[in-house]
C-alpha cells in the first residue's frame, strides 16, 4: 500500500489522531518500505523494528484511552546516528562507537517521542559528522535516491536519503558547516538548520560545539515546521540553548509581499554549474513575482569563510574527540602500556578524514600557533558575522544556491580534501554567524538531479525563512517530484 | 607553508594518534596544502576585532546546588571495555 | 646551610574542594566516601553528547573566597578547556578558567614570628576535579573511580611573595582557616580536600628577577610542605654553590626518604592548548549579588585575631591559636561572654578543652558541633577558680567529669563539697597544728632553709583534703613562722 508512506507527516499524524489509521499500520508500512528500498540505498545503519512497533502500540493505546498522543502521533521519524538514543546503538558512523549503546536519550530524541513520533531507525553519516558526502562513514555506503552512482551529500546523507526515498516522514540531521542543507539540496528535500541555540545539543555527539545544530529534514516546508516546533526550545541541560521560545509557526501563510530579499554577490561565483545558477535565479524571479523585493548585497569576507570554518571547527573537534580513548566505553585496542593503548585505539577507531581534522585542529591550538591560526580565525569569524548584520539591516532574508553543483559522483572528490571542503562554500558562513537557514528544491539539472535553494534569516527569525520558503513552495511543484523507486 | 614530519609527529603525540610513516608523510603534505590555502586569512585586517569565542550573546545560566542524579546503576558501566568491580580498568599508570 | 647571599622565592598553588551538595557541572552528589563509580552520570563520565551546566553555589563560594581575600571579582569571566590525556580525566580536557578568571589581585595577611606579612594572590578561579586512579591488585593495571570527577575546585594561586618554609606554612594555615570560616572547604590536606603545589627558586638577595623555577608536588600535609621547601631550597642553593645550574623541572616530595626527586619525564611536553570553552557562555556576575554575598561574610581569622588581642588583651600567640578555627574562636568568646576572664578562658580552651576534643577525635570536622564540655560550663569553672572557690587543680580534675553531662560545675562543687577552704580561722588552726607537729622543719625554716615552706604547705593541704586555699595557707604559714622567731 503505497498510500501510507506517500502521505505528508502532518496528514499522517492527523489521520492517526482521528483514528482513521493506526500508528501500528503506519509503522508496518514504513518498515516494509525500508526493507524494500534499503538494499539499493543504504540510508540506515540501524533499523529498530521492535522498538518502533512498541512505540506505535503505545501511541495507539493512548488514543484508545482518550489521551492526546502528541502532534506527531504515529509519524515515522529517523535520527542521524550521532544523536543518542537510549538502548539503541549510536555509532556516529565510526568504528570507535560501532557497538556503543547509550543509556540516555538526546533531548531532541525524547521530545520527538513525547510528541508521539515513532523512531524507525538511525541514519548513516560521515564519521563524526565530518564530511560533505557521507563517503567518510566507516560503517556503510549511502546512495543518492535520484542516482545510485552519486552521493547523497553529507554529513546527514542518510537522513536526507531516507526522507527523499519515503522511508520515513521526517528525519533529524545535524548541521555544522552545511550538513543538513547540502544533503537536503542534493536529495531534493527540505532541510532546516535552526539558529544556534534554538535546539538543544544535549545528547548530540559533538563535532564543533559552537557550530553544531540539530534540525529537521522533511518532504515539505510545513512538515519541517511541525518537526521544528516539536524539538525546539530551551533545555536546562544545554547551557548554550537560548531561553527564547519558538513563536507559533502554524500560520505559514506564505505572504511575501514587500519582503526584502538580499542576493549576496559573492555567492554567484565562477565555476558554478550553469544549471544551478539558472535555477536559483529563476527561483528569485518567482519570489519577485510574489511581491518580494530583491536587491544585491555584499558579504565581503565570504572568501575567508572556508578557512575560518576549518580552523575553528577542527580545533573544537580535536578537543571534543579526546574523550574517545578506550577507557570508559567504545572501542579499545588492548596494549601493554597506557600510552600504546590510547594510540592504538584511536588509530583503529578513527578514519582518515577524522584523523586529518584532529591533526589540523590540534596543530592550530598548539603552542606558538594559537594566535596566528585559531585566534585569527575567530576574529575573522566576527567580521563574517558583522557582514550578515549589515546585510540584514537592509534585508529580511538572503537567497543563495546551496552548493556550486548538484550531487557529484562517488569517489570524485576524495583525492584532494580541499576540493571536498569547497562543497560547503555557500553553507559554511551561516554556521559561523549562527543564523537560521533552510534549503528546498528549486529545480533539476539535465541529469535529473535536484537543485537546492537556500534561504537565510536573522537570528531567531525561522518564521520569516519558513514563510518565504512556503510561499515559493506554494508557487512551484518541485517538492512533489519523487526519485525513481 | 611547509609542515615538517617532525611537526606532524609532535602533533600526533599531543593527539595520541599513532601514525605509520607513510601516513606521517601524507598528513604533512595534506596539512601543508590546507594551511597554504588558508594563509590568505593572515592578510585580513583584524586589529581591534574581538574573537567570537561564543556563538551567541548569552550570559551563562546557572543551576541550583541540588543532587538530582540517583546513584548510578550498572547500565552506565556496562559499556566499559575492562572493569574490576565498579572501577574502570586500564593498563598500569606509571607516575 | 643556606648561603647568606641567596634568598628563596616561593609561590604556592592550592586546590580546594568545595563543600557543595552536587558536582560542578551535573546533579551527581559531591559527597566523599561512596562506593566507586556510584556518584557518576553520563556528564561526569564524559560520555558522547553530554554538556556541562554550572552549579550556582560554586560561583557563590568562589565569590566568597575572592571577597575574603580582597580580590577583584570579574564582572565577566570565561571558562576554558585544558586539554591532555589521562585516565582520570574523562573528557580528555578539564574545564577550568584561563585568561579571564573570576577573581584576581587579592592578598592574605599572615603572622610569622610575630610579624604580619602581606602575601599577594595572583588569582582564584573555578575548575572541575578529576577522578581518582587506584592501583589494581595486580601490578599490570590501574583502576579508575570517577566519583570525584566533576567535584568543584577553587584554584588559589599566590604571588611568589613567600620567602621561607615557615612563611609558607603560615600562609597555608591562614588560607585554610579562611576557607573554613567561610564554610566553603573543610581544608583537609590528608584527605585531599586541600592540596598544595609549590614553585621554588633561589636568587641573590636584592635581585628582582626570578631564578629557575622548580615545581614541587606530592606534599600531603603542612609539615610536608615546610620540609619539602626546606629541602628544595637547600638543594638548589648547594647546586648553585657548586657552580651547577638548577634544572627547570617538576619534582615529587618523597615523605619516606624526606627528599624531592625529579618526576619521571613525561613522554609528551605539556601543551594544554587552552581555548575558551564553547559549551559555557561567559559567566556574568551581577554586582548586586556580589554585595549581597559580602554581607554574609563572617569576621575573618586575621581581623578576629587582632580584635582578640585588642579587646581581650590576649597575646598574639594565644589569639592566633584561638582563631585558627572559627569554632574554637566562637567557643572562646561564648565563654568570655558568660563571665570567664579572657586569659583564663583562652588557657582552658587551648589546653584542657582542646585535649578532650582531640581525644574524642572531634577536630576532624569543619565545625565541632558537639563539644565534650560547653563553653558555659568552662566559663563557670573559670569563674569558680577566679573567685577562689576552688583550686585550679580541683577544676582540672572536674573538667572531664562534666563531659556530656550538661551540669553546671558550681552545682557539682556544692553537691560534693569541693569548695576550697578560705576561712582564715579554720586555716590558722590547721597551720598551728602542722607547725606543732613538725618542729624539725620549723627549725630548719627559721635557720634560713626557705624551701621547707613547700613541705609545710603540703602538710596543710593534705590535712584539709586538698581543699585549702594554697595562697592563703602560704601567707598564714609565713606569718606564723615569722611571728615565732621573736
Amino acid at each position: 500500500m503505497t498510500a501510507l508512506t506517500e502521505l505528508s507527516l502532518r496528514e499522517t499524524a492527523a489521520r492517526v489522531r482521528r483514528r482513521e489509521v493506526s500508528a501500528t499500520e503506519v509503522t508496518r508500512a514504513t518498515l516494509a518500505r525500508i526493507a524494500a528500498v534499503e538494499p539499493g540505498l543504504g540510508a540506515f545503519l540501524t533499523v529498530c523494528e521492535p522498538q518502533a512497533l512498541a512505540a506505535a502500540a503505545a501511541v495507539d493505546r493512548a488514543l484508545a484511552a482518550g489521551e492526546d498522543p502528541g502532534p506527531l502521533a504515529g509519524a515515522a521519524v529517523a535520527l542521524k546516528d550521532n544523536i543518542c538514543t537510549a538502548g539503541i546503538r549510536t555509532t556516529a558512523g565510526s568504528r570507535m562507537l560501532e557497538r556503543f549503546v547509550p543509556a540516555y536519550d538526546a533531548t531532541v530524541a525524547a521530545r520527538l517521542r513525547a510528541a508521539g513520533a515513532v523512531l524507525v531507525g538511525k541514519c548513516n553519516l560521515d564519521e563524526f559528522a565530518m564530511g560533505s558526502s557521507t563517503e567518510n562513514s566507516a560503517l556503510g555506503v549511502t546512495r543518492n535516491p535520484w542516482d545510485p552512482e552519486r552521493v547523497p551529500g553529507g554529513s546527514s546523507g542518510g537522513s536526507a536519503a531516507a526522507v527523499a526515498a519515503r522511508e520515513c516522514h521526517a528525519a533529524l540531521g545535524t548541521d555544522t558547516g552545511g550538513s543538513i542543507r547540502l544533503p537536503a539540496g542534493f536529495c531534493g528535500v527540505v532541510g532546516l538548520k535552526p539558529t544556534y541555540g534554538r535546539v538543544s545539543r544535549f545528547g548530540v555527539i559533538a563535532y564543533a560545539s559552537s557550530l553544531d545544530q540539530v534540525g529537521p529534514i522533511a518532504r515539505d516546508v510545513a512538515d519541517a515546521a511541525l518537526v521544528l516546533a516539536a524539538i525546539a526550545g530551551h533545555d536546562p541541560r544545554d547551557a548554550t540553548s537560548a531561553p527564547r521560545p519558538l513563536p507559533p509557526l502554524d500560520r505559514l501563510d506564505g505572504e511575501v509581499r514587500g519582503l526584502r530579499l538580499g542576493l549576496p554577490r559573492e555567492y554567484f561565483v565562477e565555476g558554478m554549474q550553469p544549471a544551478v545558477e539558472t535555477a536559483v535565479r529563476a527561483a528569485v524571479r518567482v519570489l519577485e513575482g510574489l511581491g518580494a523585493v530583491v536587491e544585491p548585497v555584499s558579504l565581503p569576507h565570504t572568501e575567508h569563510a572556508v578557512a575560518t570554518y576549518y580552523l575553528v571547527a577542527t580545533a573544537e573537534a580535536s578537543s571534543n574527540l579526546a574523550r574517545y580513548d578506550g577507557v570508559r566505553y567504545g572501542l579499545r585496542v588492548p596494549a601493554a602500556s597506557l600510552g600504546a593503548m590510547y594510540e592504538a585505539t584511536r588509530a583503529a577507531g578513527f578514519g582518515a578524514e577524522v584523523t586529518r581534522r584532529i591533526m589540523l585542529g590540534t596543530y592550530v591550538l598548539s603552542k606558538g600557533y594559537y594566535d596566528a591560526w585559531y585566534l585569527k580565525a575567530q576574529q575573522v569569524r566576527t567580521l563574517i558575522r558583522r557582514d550578515f548584520e549589515a546585510a540584514f539591516a537592509r534585508c529580511d532574508a538572503l537567497v543563495t544556491p546551496v552548493a556550486p553543483t548538484t550531487a557529484f559522483r562517488r569517489g570524485e572528490r576524495l583525492a584532494d580534501p580541499l576540493t571536498m571542503y569547497l562543497s560547503d562554500i555557500f553553507t559554511i558562513s551561516v554556521n559561523l554567524a549562527g543564523l537560521p537557514a533552510l534549503v528546498l528544491p528549486c529545480g533539476f539539472d539535465e541529469a535529473g538531479l535536484p537543485i537546492g535553494l537556500q534561504l537565510v534569516g536573522r537570528p531567531f527569525d525561522e518564521a520569516t525563512v519558513l514563510r518565504t520558503a512556503a510561499a515559493y513552495e506554494g508557487a512551484t511543484d518541485w517538492h512533489a517530484r519523487r526519485p525513481p523507486g | 607553508m611547509a609542515i615538517t614530519h617532525d611537526e606532524v609527529r609532535r602533533v600526533a603525540a599531543l593527539a595520541r594518534l599513532r601514525l605509520e610513516p607513510d601516513l606521517v608523510a601524507r598528513l604533512a603534505a595534506d596539512l601543508s596544502h590546507i594551511l597554504d590555502a588558508f594563509t590568505r586569512l593572515q592578510a585580513v585586517d583584524t586589529s581591534g576585532i574581538p574573537p567570537t569565542a561564543h556563538a551567541e550573546d548569552l550570559a551563562l545560566a546557572l543551576r541550583p546546588d541540588e543532587v538530582t542524579n540517583p546513584p548510578a546503576d550498572e547500565a552506565l558501566l556496562a559499556g566499559a571495555p575492562d572493569r574490576r568491580g565498579r572501577c574502570f580498568r586500564v593498563p598500569r599508570i606509571i607516575e | 646551610m643556606t648561603q647568606p647571599a641567596l634568598e628563596a622565592v616561593i609561590g604556592l598553588e592550592v586546590h580546594a574542594e568545595l563543600l557543595t551538595r552536587s558536582k560542578i557541572f551535573c546533579g551527581c552528589s559531591a559527597a566523599f566516601g561512596a562506593p566507586p563509580d556510584t556518584n557518576v552520570c553520563p556528564v561526569c563520565l564524559g560520555m558522547p553528547g553530554v554538556l556541562p551546566v554550572l552549579n550556582r553555589r560554586v560561583v557563590e563560594f568562589a565569590i566568597r573566597a575572592g571577597l575574603a581575600t580582597h580580590c577583584r571579582i570579574a564582572p565577566r569571566s570565561v571558562f576554558a578547556r585544558k586539554n591532555y590525556f589521562y585516565p582520570d580525566l574523562p573528557k580528555g580536557y578539564q574545564i577550568s578558567q584561563y585568561e579571564l578568571p573570576l577573581c584576581t589581585g587579592g592578598h592574605l595577611d599572615v603572622l610569622v614570628d610575630g610579624t604580619v606579612r602581606r602575601i599577594g594572590l595572583t588569582r582564584i578561579h573555578i575548575e572541575e576535579d578529576t577522578g581518582k586512579n587506584l592501583h589494581d591488585v595486580d601490578d599490570a593495571a590501574s583502576l579508575v573511580d570517577f566519583n570525584r570527577s566533576g567535584v568543584p575546585l577553587l584554584e588559589i594561586v599566590s604571588e611568589p611573595d613567600l620567602r621561607t618554609p615557615a612563611e609558607a606554612g603560615a600562609y597555608l594555615r591562614m588560607l585554610r582557616a579562611i576557607l573554613q570560616y567561610l564554610e566553603i572547604c573543610d581544608g583537609n590536606m590528608e584527605e585531599g580536600s586541600f592540596r598544595c603545589d609549590a614553585n621554588v627558586s633561589v636568587r641573590p638577595r636584592g635581585h628582582t628577577g626570578l631564578g629557575t623555577k622548580v615545581e614541587v608536588k606530592n606534599m600531603n600535609s603542612f609539615r610536608a610542605v615546610e620540609k619539602a621547601l626546606a629541602f628544595e631550597i637547600a638543594r638548589q642553593t648547594e647546586a648553585l654553590a657548586a657552580g651547577e645550574r638548577v634544572r627547570q623541572e617538576t619534582r615529587l616530595w618523597d615523605a619516606d626518604r624526606e627528599e624531592t626527586r625529579p618526576m619521571r619525564a613525561k613522554e609528551h611536553a605539556d601543551d594544554y592548548r587552552y581555548f575558551p570553552e564553547p559549551d559555557l557562555p561567559p559567566l556574568v556576575v551581577d554586582p548586586a549579588w556580589v554585595e549581597e554575598i559580602r554581607t554574609t561574610l563572617p569576621e575573618l581569622p586575621g581581623p578576629r585575631r587582632e580584635r582578640f588581642e585588642r579587646e581581650y588583651g590576649l597575646s598574639a600567640y594565644d589569639a592566633d591559636v584561638l582563631t585558627q578555627r572559627k569554632d574554637l574562636a566562637d567557643y572562646f568568646e561564648t565563654g568570655v561572654r558568660a563571665g570567664a576572664a579572657p586569659k583564663e578562658m583562652a588557657n582552658w580552651t587551648t589546653t584542657e578543652v582542646l585535649r578532650l576534643v582531640r581525644e574524642e577525635k572531634l577536630d576532624a570536622a569543619l565545625a565541632i558541633r558537639e563539644w565534650p564540655v560547653t563553653a558555659a560550663q568552662v566559663a563557670s569553672l573559670a569563674r569558680l577558680v577566679q573567685a577562689g572557690t576552688i583550686t585550679r587543680s580541683t577544676a582540672k580534675a572536674l573538667l572531664p567529669r562534666l563531659r556530656g553531662t550538661g551540669r553546671d560545675p558550681a552545682e557539682l562543687v556544692a553537691a560534693e563539697g569541693l569548695a576550697q577552704v578560705s576561712d582564715r580561722g579554720a586555716l590558722e588552726r590547721a597551720v598551728a597544728e602542722v607547725l606543732a607537729a613538725h618542729p624539725a622543719q620549723v627549725a630548719e625554716y627559721r635557720a634560713g632553709k626557705e624551701k621547707v615552706l613547700g613541705f609545710l604547705v603540703g602538710r596543710v593541704m593534705r590535712a584539709s583534703g586538698g581543699k585549702a586555699n594554697p595562697q592563703l595557707v602560704q601567707e598564714l604559714l609565713r606569718a606564723a613562722l615569722a611571728s615565732e622567731t621573736r
